[in-house]
């Protein structure tokens, strides 16, 4: 194998089969939503191009985004993305630690200078460089040197794509997403507390296919994962349609598979395939195990209004206050209103004048 | 602002200003009604004022069948709005939510297609009266900008709702969105225009029904 090998040496290397190959690329065309006469496209391009290299930058997160990628079972198809990449640095799977990692970096940086793909994963805080610092770089330093070489840059998760839970009110870090401090570079979100692994995968293989990155909707998200609501595919829709919710997590209606919503599923407003792909090498999805949807996918939710709150509800916890002071004011002003309406009308009849007939008949002379 | 961050704003702070605009305006309006007292009445009874009071809400809510006959779509359309607006607004397990959480009380919902068909029915109904208005010259020549501007507040909410529930616009937080922001802004002017009929038609039935009531008046 030589010093670069490309992703088709690199697939066999590690065993994967000529027929697994052209399953995956075929389930790679499938889910980014490409016609069948793509995938010997897809098939000749990963099996001729260098893997494609890649420097993963871990900021204000909480390694899930990283777990959920490395606990997918191999040979998954998400497994095989770092059969795709080649992964230079990463500073919780790599080996080097210290002063040997970060040189790692930096010589992937020098050697594929405008040609590397940046991964980044949790959120930047602005508040205090000191927050989070990887070998005394703040993430904000770091992020804006290795994204300057960068060919694209692909925010994972939640806290990359819109700031996450750092981000969440009161935001004590000053924590932001990685597109509010880019704009110069092509950046892809893949949004999710975790996100899909397949996704990651499939923008992946797209980008070394295409030497791009793929369609993306209003909030950078590649539309092919992220072009319909989990409500739309979701298999409780039909229980939502005639009007059955189950009311409580264990009432005969929860049992029955009911739908969520009155139980704040977040389904409807929620953009993602978990859906479709489902989790866990497809066994499953959180509403398919009972629970609503959070809305990971969408930015600021934990600020939502609360998990367990339906999506109609109004989100302010201050309104029955609100309401109060607003009722009191508008008597108030109603109160001052009509004793203002009462001294017009004893005025009136104060300075009521009779008309008697001859004062009647004088003015008609 | 981005469309969640537009949906977290009409479900929050706007919500708020609406309703305590909403709930500033009720009682300010009903209060000053209510002072306005009633003038001593001189006339010796010649007939219950309470059996007049209930005569005249119940006639005034049904319609006169000489004046039935002189506009029977009027009066038809007139119905099925309110009735709809009724069934739609309280009978839609959504709105059912919004109500449990701001009332503490909730009751049973219809299925979403039911209320959807209402919806559509409600639609038309208020269309209908719309260009009725605008046809007829006797009710064009009556008709102020106040009158136009109550039915498009009432009108939109059912259009975004309508439109919310087949994802007629996308993504559709953004539609649902506007359908809150729509139900907003007739909260803020509901208690401010003639909508607010809501609220006084039965004192005012009542009012006019006890005084004729109490003259001996068949009113």
């Amino acid at each position: 194998m030589s010093k670069y090998p490309t992703i088709g040496e690199s697939l066999r290397h590690q065993g994967i089969s000529r027929r697994d190959f052209l399953k995956f690329c075929t389930a790679v065309a499938s889910i980014l939503a490409l016609p069948a006469a793509m995938i010997p496209k897809i098939a000749e391009a990963l099996e001729s191009t260098p893997r494609q290299s890649a420097i993963w930058l871990s900021f204000q997160e909480c390694t899930g985004c990283t777990e959920s990628l490395t606990r997918s079972h191999a040979p998954t198809l998400e497994g095989l993305i770092f059969d795709l990449i080649s992964l230079d640095y990463h500073h919780t799977l790599q080996a080097a630690a210290g002063t040997a990692a970060e040189s790692a970096r930096e010589a992937a940086m020098q050697g594929n200078k405008g040609n590397y793909l940046v991964i980044v994963d949790g959120s930047i805080p602005l508040g205090n460089p000191g927050y989070s610092t990887i070998a005394g770089i703040s993430n904000v330093d770091m992020l804006k040197e290795v994204v300057a070489g960068a060919k694209a840059v692909v925010a994972v998760g939640t806290c990359a794509a819109y700031g996450g839970i750092p981000h969440a009110a009161p935001n004590p870090t000053g924590a932001v997403s990685v597109d509010s401090l880019i704009t110069d570079k092509p950046i892809i979100n893949i949004p999710g507390c975790p996100p899909i692994p397949l996704v990651i995968a499939g923008v992946v293989a797209h980008f070394v296919t295409f030497g791009q990155l793929p369609n993306l909707d209003s909030l950078k998200r590649p539309h092919s994962f992220f072009g319909q609501t989990i409500h739309d595919r979701c298999y409780r829709r039909p229980f939502y349609d005639k009007g059955l919710f189950a009311e409580t997590f264990d009432d005969e209606g929860a049992k029955q598979g009911w739908c969520l919503y009155k139980l704040g599923c977040k389904g409807p407003v929620t953009y993602n395939a978990c859906a479709t792909t489902k989790w866990n090498d497809g066994v499953s999805f959180p509403i398919e195990s009972g629970h609503g949807c959070l809305g990971c996918s969408e930015p600021n939710f934990w600020d939502a209004g609360g998990f367990y709150k339906p999506l109609s509800v109004p989100i302010n916890g201050v309104i029955k206050a609100t309401t109060g002071y607003a009722l009191a004011a508008g008597a108030a002003v109603g109160a001052a209103s009509g004793a203002l309406n009462r001294l017009k009308r004893s005025q009136a009849r104060q300075n009521h004048e009779t008309v008697t007939i001859t004062d009647l008949e004088r003015n008609q002379k | 602002m981005n469309y969640i961050e537009f949906l977290l704003w009409v479900r929050g702070p706007a919500f708020q200003i609406a309703i305590a605009v909403f709930v500033f305006g009720i009682s300010l309006r009903l209060l000053e009604i209510l002072l306005l007292g009633r003038s001593p009445e001189y006339a010796a009874p010649r007939g219950s004022a309470v059996r007049g009071g209930f005569r005249t809400l119940l006639t005034r809510t049904m319609s006169e069948e000489s004046i039935f006959r002189r506009a029977p779509l009027l009066i038809i359309a007139g119905y099925v709005f309110h009735l709809g607006l009724f069934i739609v607004i309280l009978l839609l397990v959504p709105h059912i939510l919004v109500f449990k959480d701001l009332l503490g009380f909730s009751w049973s919902g219809l299925p979403t297609p039911i209320i959807d068909a209402v919806a559509v029915i409600t639609l038309l109904a208020l269309f209908i009266l719309l260009i009725y208005r605008i046809k007829h010259p006797v009710l064009r020549f009556l008709s102020t900008s106040q009158d136009y501007f109550a039915w498009l507040i009432t009108f939109l909410p059912l259009l975004t709702g309508y439109m919310a529930y087949h994802h007629m616009i996308n993504p559709y937080p953004v539609i649902l969105g506007l359908h809150i922001l729509s139900v907003e802004i007739l909260m803020v002017f509901f208690p401010f225009t003639k909508l607010m009929h809501a609220f006084t038609l039965v004192m005012a039935r009542w009012y006019n029904g006890a005084n004729a009531g109490h003259k001996g008046v068949q009113a």
